[in-house]
């Protein structure tokens, strides 16, 4: 198993009475003062520092915009600043939405400088960004997903084919693509698909000629085990076998030294996270032509109905979307769903909302010390199958 | 009720929904981001006095949703298509809101069919430092509420909508992708086209609601501004729909603009 510590790097100082309907898009910006932006984003800084201390495999973070979600509106800043200040731990940017940039090029530039200074340590992360950003970056949702393939070809062209050449497609154009630096790693770097699972997600990652690692993110367990599962049998359908690495989990996931004082210690906090931190109206959340008819109206009927109620941390440990407890509940937890799963990647979002430093530093190095160790050797390659 | 049908007719491919009843000179009503879901009382009203041609646009209601649809300017070569397969001449163009937007893409791409031009409520321009209202913001409910000024046909539009049927809810849905699709960004307004709406040579009536949320009348007053001898009638206590809030005041200036020509 590889563990990787990731950080949306909330903006905890936010005066939550202040949230009344939305932490994203128009949540006015006069919530948000840079001294204490500032704070934050050294402290975050520092415990992403702490993961590589501790041994975690990756670092990971991620973009969201207008929001006090997350204030990393442009991950690879502190990609970058992670990549002087860390030794061994990949840095997973996890991901950059590629439609939502006018040229998509510019994504490929950052990632391989990260890759070259690093020496090779990147995991580049590919999204479409979720509905919110639409809004705040007033990029048409309608043509989203035929963008975001079209980008994607166009970064494999730049990392991978020796320049000049030339790219004509509907959304891009170019006359020389030709870039410097290429990447470190041959042909290019590691690729992971955050995704809440849909099925063209699915049947284009697990691709032979792609083999992207899935990351299902904060969905309800689930979902988890039927996509994961769902991606595994696509693997059969190509014909060859899903590798463990190929599949990955990402949750907040918090640790005590009992499950009482975990549970007591997380429970404003997560609940924090998915009752003010994530809300959003449905339109903020749906743009029209985001997703097709049929996803868009699921998406209403079961999510939407979800998050319209208060979710307590009980409800949150039930569903499967938060990991909450002494180190051997945790990696006994961790254990089951691995093997029921198969996943290779563990991406723990050990700071979430208002959770302080010191909680924070104290459930990571439980996590590293006493969960870490009892699943090294399990998620790991089955090398005869590989080959 | 005047004699209607809905029928469809293939325009180049694409099989297009076109609901058409009354007698008189022809007039091509293009519809807003709702769609028309059925011969509505205001279509009814105008069949009494013209040929009633109401097609939903390609990627509503009834219609293909072509793969070649991408922006307005698809939309506007489609209707000078559609005008020229019904061999349809000296035509009354009237369009609301988003239709209103198309036709003065149209026209200004050609009026060789186009005897005059109506736009109520049309989006299709901007006005700096006057807000539109942003609809893919608000909820159906809220929607509804702000297309009135009668908070009346609000609430029943509103109790209407919770009685829809599954397919109801699809073209609904449709609807509002392909408006989506159309007018993200720049957002409602193509900024070419103010550029050109002087090419719009025929008598133009341009029908506004005081209340509009979406479009307020200065909007009305910039295509007043940019299309030359068109008159601007704005209505009291209405909203973005003068052809359902107030249906008289919207035939009052359908026939004023057309009976002179």
């Amino acid at each position: 198993m590889r563990f990787s510590f990731f950080h949306l790097m909330p903006y905890g100082a936010v005066d939550l009475d202040a949230i009344d309907h939305t932490a994203w898009i128009t949540f006015s910006n006069s919530n948000f003062d840079p001294k204490e932006g500032h704070k934050l984003y050294n402290r975050y800084l520092d415990e992403l520092e702490y993961a590589d201390e501790l041994g975690f495999d990756g670092v990971c973070v991620n973009e969201h915009h207008q929001t006090a979600y997350g204030i990393m509106p442009q991950p690879s800043v502190l990609a970058g600043a992670l990549s002087r200040r860390t030794e061994k731990a990949k840095i997973c940017v996890l991901g950059r939405a590629l439609p939502l940039t006018e040229n998509p090029l510019s994504i490929a530039e950052e990632y391989a400088m990260i890759d070259n200074v690093t020496g090779g340590r990147l995991i580049a992360g590919f999204v479409r960004g979720i509905g919110c950003e639409y809004h705040s970056y007033m990029v048409n949702p309608s043509s989203s997903l035929a963008k975001f393939h079209e980008a994607h070809e166009l970064v494999m062209q730049a990392w991978t084919q020796p320049g000049p050449t030339a790219f004509e497609g509907k959304y891009y154009r170019f006359q020389y693509v030709n870039m410097w630096p290429r990447p470190y790693q041959e042909p290019h770097p590691e690729i992971w698909i955050p995704s809440q699972g849909s099925a063209e997600t699915k049947d284009w990652a697990s691709h032979p000629d792609r083999k992207y690692t899935l990351l299902m993110t904060f969905s309800p367990i689930k979902n988890v085990i039927r996509n994961m599962k769902a991606y595994a049998e696509k693997c059969d359908e190509y014909g060859y076998k899903c590798q463990p690495n190929q599949l990955g989990w990402a949750l907040p996931l918090y640790v005590a030294e009992t499950d009482e004082k975990a549970i007591k210690e997380a429970r404003p906090h997560i609940e924090n996270f998915f009752n003010k931190f994530l809300l959003a109206p449905t339109e903020y959340r749906m743009p029209p032509g985001y997703s097709s008819i049929n996803s868009y109206k699921m998406i209403q009927a079961n999510k939407m109905k979800f998050r319209e109620q208060y979710l307590s941390i009980e409800m949150l440990m039930e569903n499967g979307m938060f990991i909450c407890g002494s180190p051997s509940t945790v990696a006994e937890k961790l254990e089951e769903y691995q093997e029921e799963m198969g996943y290779g990647n563990l991406v723990t979002m050990g700071q979430f909302a208002t959770l302080d430093h010191e909680h924070t530093k104290k459930s990571m190095q439980m996590f590293a010390e006493e969960v870490m160790p009892k699943l090294r050797h399990i998620g790991v390659p089955n090398v005869a199958a590989a080959e | 009720m005047a004699d209607h049908k809905a029928e469809i007719i293939n325009i180049n491919g694409c099989a297009t929904e076109v609901h058409r009843g009354g007698s008189g000179a022809p007039l091509l009503f293009l519809h807003g981001a709702g769609g028309i879901s059925a011969w509505a009382p205001y279509l009814d009203a105008l069949a009494e006095r013209y040929d009633v041609i109401a097609p939903s646009h390609p990627g509503f209601g009834g219609t293909d949703d072509p793969e070649w649809l991408d922006n307005i300017s698809d939309m506007a070569y489609f209707y000078l298509d559609f005008m020229e397969e019904l061999g349809l001449e000296n035509v009354h163009l009237v369009g609301n809101s988003l239709g209103g937007w198309i036709a003065s893409e149209v026209a200004v791409r050609s009026i060789d069919r186009i005897k005059t031009l109506t736009l109520v409520s049309a989006a299709g321009v901007n006005v700096v430092g006057v807000a539109m209202g942003d609809l893919f913001m608000w909820s159906d409910e809220e929607a509804a509420r702000k297309m009135f000024f009668n908070q009346e046909i609000a609430e029943q539009r509103i109790a209407a909508a919770a009685e829809m049927t599954e397919e109801e809810k699809d073209v609904r849905l449709k609807n509002y992708f392909t408006t989506g699709k159309l007018s993200w960004n720049p957002r409602f307004h193509n900024p070419d086209l103010i550029k050109w709406l002087h090419r719009i040579k025929v008598p133009t009536m341009l029908i506004w609601g005081e209340n509009d949320n979406i479009f307020p009348p200065v909007y009305g007053e910039a295509y007043k501004e940019a299309i030359p001898g068109s008159e601007l009638r704005v209505i009291p206590e209405c909203g973005h729909l003068p052809h359902q809030e107030k249906l008289d005041d919207f035939l009052a200036g359908i026939d004023a603009i057309t009976s002179k020509n």
